[in-house]
């Protein structure tokens, strides 16, 4: 058993712009314990006048030392998310704790297959997964389908063109495809998965992350298509009001 | 008091006493899972209570159906941060299905269709605290919110809740669940912010 979360100040340190409304954070946290590929931190935000409020974030990249990483989508009206991609200045401090959850995770030392299955920015634990295996100098075989609505909602899109030996990524455009693409935009669908994913009997572990919607279709086609319900790994964004 | 963050305001205080620390409300019901949605036909569902000595008391959908239900209107807390107050639902009290049992147990381990696990003290289930909930604001209980039935224990974190509930293993020595084998809080009570293990 592990010792007590403790809430830790973290200064952020750089913030990049990922699209036109997602922004990614790193920040430097002291004393930062260390984390796995799919796991999240919570953040706490205070005012001057004591109000404070919590929320939780996918972390988009493996540890480098004491700094962490986290992109955030601004939520229209949002409490939180527009104080962080827009107010939140260099040297500011928030409270971190982390890191949390042990199941959403993928491990270096990991010998299956990996198929990974992003709904908008549920791209988020899903990229600290590719950059964790970059990192470690895995040669495991990864797969990553992304659904977006239009290229523009990309992110990391520079660091997933340069690509990386043994790491497969699909583009899925739900609204606006680009005219190279020949597959009409659309949901995700069974043809998708089937074409782009592993077939069943290579019995890779799946990891699917993105809103409820996204994932609930994902995670029932991949039972359709033989893939054991418990190496099918969720995570779910649900609309929140973050 | 936290580190103030410079220029952060958040919103308006609605000085609300129905939210425990840090939690925000929502007006929808997000859904927290670990895996794909399992799919039970009511014909083949079950639901069995197993003693420390192994004793079975099953119920089928027709048998919980036959039971008188109550429809409890509580505020339901994720320890993922929001939370959501006034939720109807209907179902079987477990006060209801523990009248017969016979045990001398402390803890209750609850299993789910699809392999979830979670643990409670088992008087946290009883004394009005506890329902089988099979309707959720006057329509079936949908299957990515735990249908065709779950556990509602509302006075603690939403995970205690299984959904696609199966059974209640009754034991005599605690024995940690899916998330609280995970670093989760092992009693995981909202109004003192036990969301992870030492908390």
């Amino acid at each position: 058993m592990r010792g007590r979360l403790i809430w830790r100040v973290a200064r952020l340190v750089e913030r990049r712009e990922e699209t036109p409304t997602a922004r990614t954070l790193l920040f430097q946290v002291p004393g930062w314990p260390g984390h796995l590929a799919g796991q999240h931190i919570d953040i706490r935000l205070t005012a001057a006048d004591g109000y404070s409020t919590q929320r939780s974030y996918s972390l988009a990249a493996p540890p480098d030392e004491d700094r962490v990483e986290l992109t955030v989508q601004q939520v229209p009206d949002g409490e939180v998310s527009p104080y962080l991609t827009q107010v939140l200045g260099i040297g500011d401090p928030v409270e971190i704790r982390g890191p949390v959850g042990g199941w959403f995770v993928w491990r270096p030392t990991a010998t299956e297959p990996v198929l990974l299955v992003a709904g908008g920015s549920g791209i988020v634990p899903l990229m600290a997964m590719v950059r964790a295996r970059q990192a470690a100098g895995s040669r495991i075989p990864f797969r990553l389908i992304y659904s977006v609505r239009t290229p523009q909602e990309i992110y990391y899109a520079a660091e997933l063109r340069r690509g990386a030996p043994g790491l497969d990524v699909t583009y899925l455009y739900t609204r606006v495809a680009p005219e190279e693409v020949t597959r009409p935009p659309g949901r995700i669908s069974v043809y998708d998965v089937n074409t782009h994913g592993w077939p069943a009997e290579f019995e890779p572990t799946c990891y699917v992350c993105g809103p409820t919607g996204f994932v609930e279709t994902v995670a029932d086609i991949l039972v359709a298509l033989g893939h054991d319900p418990r190496r099918i790994k969720t995570e779910r964004f649900g609309p929140t009001g973050g | 008091m936290g580190i103030v963050s410079p220029g952060f305001q958040g919103r308006p205080r609605r000085g609300d006493t129905r939210l425990p620390p840090g939690q925000y409300l929502t007006e929808g019901f997000p859904v927290l899972s670990a895996g794909p949605t399992p799919r039970i036909p009511t014909d083949r569902w079950e639901f069995v209570i197993t003693t420390e000595t192994g004793q079975e008391y099953r119920w089928s959908w027709a048998d919980l159906m036959a039971l008188p239900s109550e429809t409890p209107t509580v505020d339901i807390h994720c320890v993922t941060k929001w939370s959501k107050l006034g939720t109807i639902w209907q179902g079987v009290s477990l006060d209801t299905l523990f009248t017969e049992v016979d045990s001398a147990a402390d803890f209750a381990l609850v299993h789910s269709y699809g392999g979830y696990t979670t643990n409670l003290p088992l008087e946290d289930l009883l004394d009005g605290q506890a329902w089988i909930a099979y309707r959720y604001e006057g329509e079936a209980l949908a299957p990515e919110h735990g249908g065709p039935a779950r556990l509602l224990v509302p006075h603690l974190y939403f995970w205690k809740s299984a959904k696609w509930v199966r059974g209640i293993q009754l034991l005599l020595t605690d024995e940690p669940g899916f998330w609280e084998t995970a670093g989760y809080h092992n009693y995981g009570d909202p109004w003192r912010e036990q969301r992870y293990q030492g908390d």
